[in-house]
């Protein structure tokens, strides 16, 4: 069933992608699931759409090719991100407004740029649902220096986004640049959705980011293992979606995240069940 | 002859225009277990903060371990266990030992990571407060009493000459909250560490604290558990701005 996904270069390219973004998109997400800011995931997918499409419209418009689609929203996607941690200190009572003034915006700019760049087209329906044929051998390369510049800078500050994300009030206290890391950290995201959209899709990306967390959060003991079993899920959804999705005819975000919701489903009764297994084993020892 | 490990001076604060700290003056000697009492809305937390270095205060100044506070830079060398700590998000998905591991996080600094010194520090920090058995429990697994242990383990990591509690027995239960108080005891007496602990909870905190401040606004009182038992109905009503039923326990 793999053979033509090494056969076809456009597929391995493809494959070999979404092994990445199956890890650093849930890697990521652990963080941005218990911060609660799940949602800021789908505010930065909007505006990486709009940058998508000024990157269409520049090139339909005026030729102008070496700002692609994908390099168009990977920059308005890392302007997005400082803008909604300006918007969030502006609001600091309310820091949640951030995402749904940076997500309109995002939808309002896409809006104009697809109508200037004379609506929609197949690739936009691809960048919207996500593709199995759409990862170019450059864009790969440029996926995997992301990839690798993400891996290191968790690696490198994970003590401190994690020790920021438990408690942040805390943390400042004890000395630590709440407001730079928060910074890093959000720009990291920028550049996990604009890597992640080839594949996932700009409406379901954010599901990428956040169901393999809330799947592991059922049964990780600790923030560590919640990380490996999230990165675990996310790669068993993009592997099983890219596969089925290709074989199928569908765009591979709408098999990634069923598999996804399928997984999450199978962790909450699997958690269920054990508790209940729990709770009837130490009544029987109370007897 | 007792050196003071915080000094505040003539310190006012106001939140806009709502003064809550009324030119205060007051010292936490090196060793003190002190006390710090009075009505909600009294200005404790605010003190704290202010000793923190979260807040700024609009007149007066603040020294830590001799330093004004705008130099201080040992902030390991202070610990604190927030009001808040028994109202963080239970179902965060953190162990014991990862919760502990953060009061280093900031002390082993940027682009460094722990050590075999610092997980042994982090084991013992656990064992001081006897919850060893938990070391890779969920945190949001243990009782309210036992996330509290947790919190002064990381704030114990550091080796703090100065611990802060905010109201930390706030949804505890009594036999719980004994033990408690024993374990600070402890660490004040064994390991001489200062302590500054705000509470509601004044029967028990009498038994073990050397010093009392009662903060309204202004510094009511500053004395000894003796001299506080002392204070009559009188001087509570005055304190608290309306009549207070004595409940101080006759030990
Ligand atoms: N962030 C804030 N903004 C405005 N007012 C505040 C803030 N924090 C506390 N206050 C007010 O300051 C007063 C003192 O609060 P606080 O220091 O928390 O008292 P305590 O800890 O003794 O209960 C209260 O009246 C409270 O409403
Ligand atoms: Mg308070």
């Amino acid at each position: 069933m793999l053979a033509d996904f090494f056969e076809y270069d456009f597929l391995r390219h493809t494959f070999l992608t979404g092994i990445l973004i199956g890890l650093i998109a849930p890697l990521l997400g652990t963080f941005i699931v218990v911060r609660r800011l799940s949602l800021i995931a789908d505010a930065l997918s909007h505006v990486t759409l709009a940058g998508i499409a000024f990157g269409l419209f520049l090139d339909k418009k005026f030729a102008i090719a070496w700002i692609t689609p994908f390099y168009g929203g990977m920059i308005f996607s890392v302007i997005g991100s400082i803008l909604i941690e300006k918007l969030r200190g502006v609001y600091k009572a309310f820091q949640e407004l951030a995402i749904p003034i940076i997500l309109s915006g995002g939808v309002g700019l896409s809006v104009i740029f697809i109508s200037l760049a004379d609506g929609f087209n197949t690739d936009l329906f691809n960048y919207l649902f996500g593709s199995v044929s759409a990862v170019s051998r450059n864009d790969f390369f440029t996926i995997l220096g992301i990839s690798i510049f993400i891996l290191i800078v968790i690696g490198l500050f994970y003590k401190e986004l994690f020790t920021l994300s438990f408690d942040e009030e805390h943390a400042t206290i004890s000395g630590i640049h709440a407001k730079r890391i928060h910074l890093l950290f959000i720009i990291l995201t920028a550049l996990v959705i604009a890597a992640s959209i080839r594949i996932v899709g700009v409406l379901l990306v954010s599901a990428l980011m956040t169901l393999p967390v809330a799947a592991s959060m059922q049964l990780a003991k600790g923030f560590k293992q919640m990380m490996f079993l999230s990165v675990a899920f996310g790669e068993l959804a993009v592997i099983g979606g890219l596969i089925s999705g290709y074989y199928l005819s569908i765009p591979p975000g709408g098999t990634i995240v069923m598999i996804s919701i399928l997984i999450l489903l199978l962790s909450i009764g699997y958690k269920r069940l054990s508790v209940t297994s729990k709770k009837r084993r130490t009544a029987h020892e109370h007897a | 002859m007792s050196e003071a490990v915080v000094t505040m001076n003539n310190i006012s604060y106001a939140y806009e225009h709502k003064k809550v700290l009324d030119h205060v003056n007051f010292e936490i000697p090196r060793g003190a277990f002190m006390g710090l009492v009075g009505p909600n809305g009294g200005g404790k937390t605010t003190l704290i903060k202010l000793i923190l270095g979260l807040i700024k205060p609009d007149e007066g100044d603040i020294q830590l371990l001799h330093e004004p506070i705008n130099k201080f830079n040992q902030w390991n060398k202070i610990g604190f266990v927030s009001q808040k700590a028994n109202s963080f998000n239970r179902g965060f998905p953190a162990t014991v030992y990862e919760v502990v591991s953060m009061g280093l996080t900031a002390k082993v600094g940027y682009l460094r990571f722990f050590n075999k010194t610092h997980k042994a520090k982090i084991r013992q920090a656990i064992d001081q407060v006897g919850m060893l058995d938990y070391v890779n429990e969920n945190i949001g697994n243990l009782s309210g009493g036992q996330q509290q242990r947790i919190f002064i383990a990381r704030a114990l990591v550091n080796d703090p000459e100065l611990l802060i509690l905010d109201e930390p027995t706030v949804g505890v239960d009594f036999e719980n909250v004994k033990r408690f108080y024993e374990l600070l005891h402890q660490l004040n007496e064994q390991r001489n560490i200062t302590l500054l602990l705000v509470t509601h909870d004044t029967g028990t905190m009498t038994e073990h604290a050397t010093d009392i401040v009662c903060l309204n606004k202004q510094l009511h009182f500053h004395g000894d558990p003796k001299a506080y038992a002392a204070l009559s109905e009188k001087d509570f009503s005055k304190f608290y701005g309306h009549p207070v039923n004595l409940v101080i326990h006759d030990h």
